[in-house]
C-alpha cells in the first residue's frame, strides 16, 4: 500500500467518471499530436526540397504557383520561358548555377522533368541501380516511381502529355529507363528525369513525324548548364543559385522588371504559404486546447464532488497517522494519474490517427508523411497533461489538506 | 498510559469541558458516560490528538501530544492510538486487507500481511480478507474498524460509541472483544458511550454531566 496505489484504487472505484475524463484528455492530446506531427513533417519536407535553390525563374504568373510547380512539383507550371532569354540571364555574374527544368509530360501520373545532372546533385541523391542518363530519351526514375510502377532498368514507356494520368499518350517515342535513384526524401523520389532535349523531341514528334527516333543522340548539356536549341526552344523554369547574397537583392527586381520572366524566392513563398495554412492550424490547435481545458475542468469537478463523500475517508486517514501533506499529495496524484493516462493514450491515438490519415491520402506517401516518427514536442505534450492534472486537482487537494478531522468525525 | 492535567476546552466563553486530573494506566479500562452533548466525543478527540484543548496537558505514553508539531502528532497517533468510531468509516474503495495495510502504511509502520491475517483471524474476519468493505455487514464492518485500531499494537485504544449501531448481542460481543484485545496489547482502553446495555462491563466510570 502506498499513496499511488491508494489514489489508483479511488480512480478504479469510479470507472465511468474516469473513462470520461481520460477520453476527453486523450482526444485533446491526440488532435495536438496530429497537428504537431503534420507540421513537423511538412516543414521538414518543404525545407528539404528548397535547399540550395535561391531563386526560381519562370513564366509570369503566381509566384507561389511557380514555386509549387517547379520546386515541389505539386502544382501546374505557370507556362514556358524562351531558352534564349534564360541563357542570357545565366551570363549574369551573380548567378553561380542555373538548373533548367522542362515539364509538361507525365507517365502514369509521375512527372517527366527535362533537366541536367546538377538537379540530382542538388539533393545529393545517389543512383541505386544503373547510371545517370546521357542520351536523349534515356531517363532515370525516382525511388517511388520504381516502387509504385514496378519498373526496372531497361524498361521502356511512352510519356503522356500533361500532368495527370488521363491525358493522351505520345506515340512512338519511347523513353528508356537507364537508372533508378535511391530514396532521398526529396521531390526526386517522384520524378522521371531526362534531358531537356528529350522533352522537346517528344513534342516535335507530335507535330512532324520523322523516322529517326532510333538514333541515339547525346544530350548537349546533360551534366550542367542549358542545352542548345533553336530560337523557338522553350523551357519551363530555371532553379538559380546565387554567387553572393547581393544576388538576392538585385536579381529578383532585375528579372521581374527587365524581362518577360518572373523570379520567385522559395524561402519567401513557403513562408507565405505557411502563414496562410497557419490560420487553420492555429484554429485546430485552439480547439484542441479547449478540449484539454474542458477535460481539466471535468477532472476538477469530479474530484471536487467526490471530496464531499470523501471527507470521512480523509479524516479517517488523518486519524490513522497521515499528515496533511500526504493527503494533499494523495489528491493531486489522483488528478495527475488521470491526466497522464489520458495524455499517454492521446499520444498513441495521435500517432495512430496520423498513420491512418497518411494511409487514406495516397499523396502523403510521396511527401513522406507517416505516424511512426517521434518528435521532441511529445515531451511537452506530456508536461501539459501533468500540468492540467495538477491545476485541476489543486483546489480539491487544498480542501483535503485543510480537512478538520475532529469536526468531520464528530458530525456523525 | 493516559494522563490529563488541568484540561479545559470550550468555544469562546462557553466552557464545555473541565477536567483537573485523570489517569488511565496500561491495562486499565475507563468508561466515559454522559448524555449526547455532554462532551464525550470532544474529550475523546482531545485524547486522540484530533482536537487541541484550550488549556492543559495530554500525555499519551511518554509524550505530551500537543507539544508535538501537527505532522509529528499525526504520526504519533497512527503508531500509538487506536481509534474506533460510532460508524465504521472504512475506505470503501479498498478491500478489507488493504484497509488494514493502509493503516500500517499511514502510521509509517512496516506493511506486514502476516500481522493483517493474524488480526483478522482474531476477529473472525479471515474469510472476508479480500472482500471490498461494501460487501460486509454492519457488524462485520465494525469489527474491521476494531481490527484497524489494533493493527499497529497501540498503547491506547479510544472508542466513541462503538455499540450504538449494533444489536444487543453484537454490542456485548464488541465490548468484550475490545476489553480482551486491549488486554492482549497491554493498552489503556477508553470507551465513550451512553449505551445502558454495556454499562455494567466496566468498573471505572467517568460521568460527564452537562453543566
Amino acid at each position: 500500500m502506498n499513496l499511488f496505489v491508494l489514489s489508483w484504487n479511488y480512480i478504479k472505484a469510479k470507472p465511468l467518471n474516469t473513462a470520461l475524463n481520460i477520453l476527453l484528455m486523450s482526444l485533446g492530446i491526440a488532435i495536438i499530436m496530429v497537428l504537431i506531427l503534420l507540421n513537423v513533417q511538412l516543414e521538414e519536407n518543404l525545407a528539404k526540397n528548397k535547399r540550395g535553390v535561391d531563386l526560381v525563374v519562370g513564366a509570369k504568373g503566381s509566384p507561389l504557383q511557380l514555386i509549387l510547380a517547379n520546386v515541389y512539383h505539386i502544382d501546374f507550371p505557370t507556362g514556358n520561358i524562351k531558352l534564349d532569354e534564360a541563357k542570357a540571364l545565366t551570363r549574369n555574374r551573380l548567378i553561380k548555377q542555373a538548373i533548367p527544368l522542362a515539364l509538361g509530360d507525365n507517365y502514369q501520373g509521375f512527372r517527366i522533368a527535362g533537366t541536367n545532372h546538377d538537379y540530382v546533385k542538388l539533393y545529393s541523391a545517389e543512383i541505386a541501380e544503373g547510371a545517370l542518363w546521357k542520351y536523349n530519351l534515356d531517363c532515370v526514375i525516382g525511388a517511388n516511381v520504381a516502387k509504385k510502377l514496378k519498373m526496372k532498368v531497361g524498361d521502356a514507356f511512352n510519356g503522356s502529355h500533361g500532368m495527370s494520368v488521363a491525358d493522351m499518350p505520345h506515340e512512338e517515342q519511347n523513353y528508356q529507363v537507364v537508372g533508378i535513384l535511391k530514396p532521398s526524401g526529396s521531390a526526386l523520389d517522384n520524378l522521371i528525369l531526362t534531358n531537356v532535349e528529350s522533352v522537346w523531341a517528344v513534342h516535335e514528334h507530335d507535330a512532324e513525324e520523322d523516322g529517326h527516333h532510333h538514333e541515339r543522340v547525346l544530350g548537349s548539356a546533360y551534366e550542367t548548364g542549358l542545352p542548345s536549341g533553336d530560337e523557338d526552344a522553350e523551357i519551363t523554369s530555371m532553379l538559380l543559385q546565387f554567387r553572393s547574397p547581393l544576388g538576392a537583392v538585385q536579381l529578383p527586381r532585375m528579372i521581374n522588371s527587365n524581362t518577360n520572366m518572373q523570379a520567385a524566392s522559395p524561402a519567401f513563398e513557403t513562408q507565405r504559404l505557411f502563414s496562410l495554412l497557419g490560420i487553420g492550424v492555429d484554429m485546430l490547435m485552439a480547439f484542441a486546447y479547449i478540449i484539454i481545458a474542458i477535460s481539466g475542468l471535468s477532472v476538477f469537478i469530479s474530484l471536487y464532488n467526490a471530496l464531499k463523500d470523501r471527507k470521512y475517508d480523509l479524516a479517517i486517514m488523518r486519524s490513522l497517522g497521515a499528515s496533511q501533506a500526504k493527503l494533499f499529495v494523495h489528491v493531486i496524484l489522483e488528478g495527475i494519474i488521470i491526466t497522464v493516462l489520458g495524455g499517454a493514450i492521446g499520444l498513441v491515438m495521435g500517432h495512430a490517427l496520423m498513420e491512418g490519415l497518411a494511409g487514406l491520402y495516397e499523396k502523403s506517401d510521396d511527401i513522406g508523411i507517416t505516424g511512426f516518427i517521434f518528435v521532441n514536442q511529445e515531451l511537452y505534450v506530456l508536461l501539459i497533461a501533468i500540468g492540467v492534472g495538477v491545476v485541476a486537482s489543486l483546489i480539491p487537494a487544498v480542501n483535503a489538506y485543510k480537512t478538520d478531522i475532529s469536526n468531520v468525525l464528530a458530525d456523525d | 498510559m493516559i494522563k490529563l492535567e488541568q484540561l479545559s476546552f470550550g468555544y469562546s466563553d462557553h466552557k464545555i469541558l473541565s477536567i483537573p486530573q485523570l489517569e488511565v494506566k496500561d491495562d486499565e479500562h475507563l468508561m466515559i458516560l454522559g448524555k449526547s452533548g455532554s462532551g464525550k466525543t470532544t474529550l475523546l478527540h482531545i485524547l486522540g490528538g484530533l482536537l487541541a484543548p484550550n488549556e492543559g496537558k495530554v500525555v499519551i505514553g511518554q509524550s505530551d501530544i500537543y507539544q508535538l508539531s501537527s505532522a509529528q502528532r499525526d504520526k504519533y497517533r497512527g503508531q500509538n492510538i487506536g481509534l474506533i468510531f460510532q460508524k465504521p468509516h472504512l475506505i470503501a474503495a479498498l478491500t478489507v486487507q488493504d484497509n488494514l495495510l493502509l493503516a500500517q502504511y499511514l502510521a509509517g509502520a512496516a506493511q506486514d500481511k502476516g500481522r493483517v491475517k493474524e488480526v483478522l483471524e482474531e476477529l473472525d474476519l479471515s474469510p472476508k480478507r479480500l472482500k471490498k468493505v461494501k460487501a460486509l455487514s454492519q457488524g462485520e464492518q465494525q469489527r474491521v474498524t476494531i481490527a484497524r485500531a489494533l493493527i499497529n499494537r497501540p498503547r491506547v485504544i479510544l472508542a466513541d460509541e462503538p455499540t450504538a449501531s449494533l444489536d444487543d448481542d453484537n454490542a456485548l460481543r464488541v465490548i468484550r472483544m475490545l476489553k480482551s484485545k486491549a488486554k492482549d496489547c497491554h493498552a489503556a482502553l477508553v470507551i465513550a458511550t451512553h449505551d445502558q446495555r454495556v454499562k455494567d462491563e466496566f468498573d471505572v466510570q467517568l460521568n460527564l454531566s452537562s453543566s
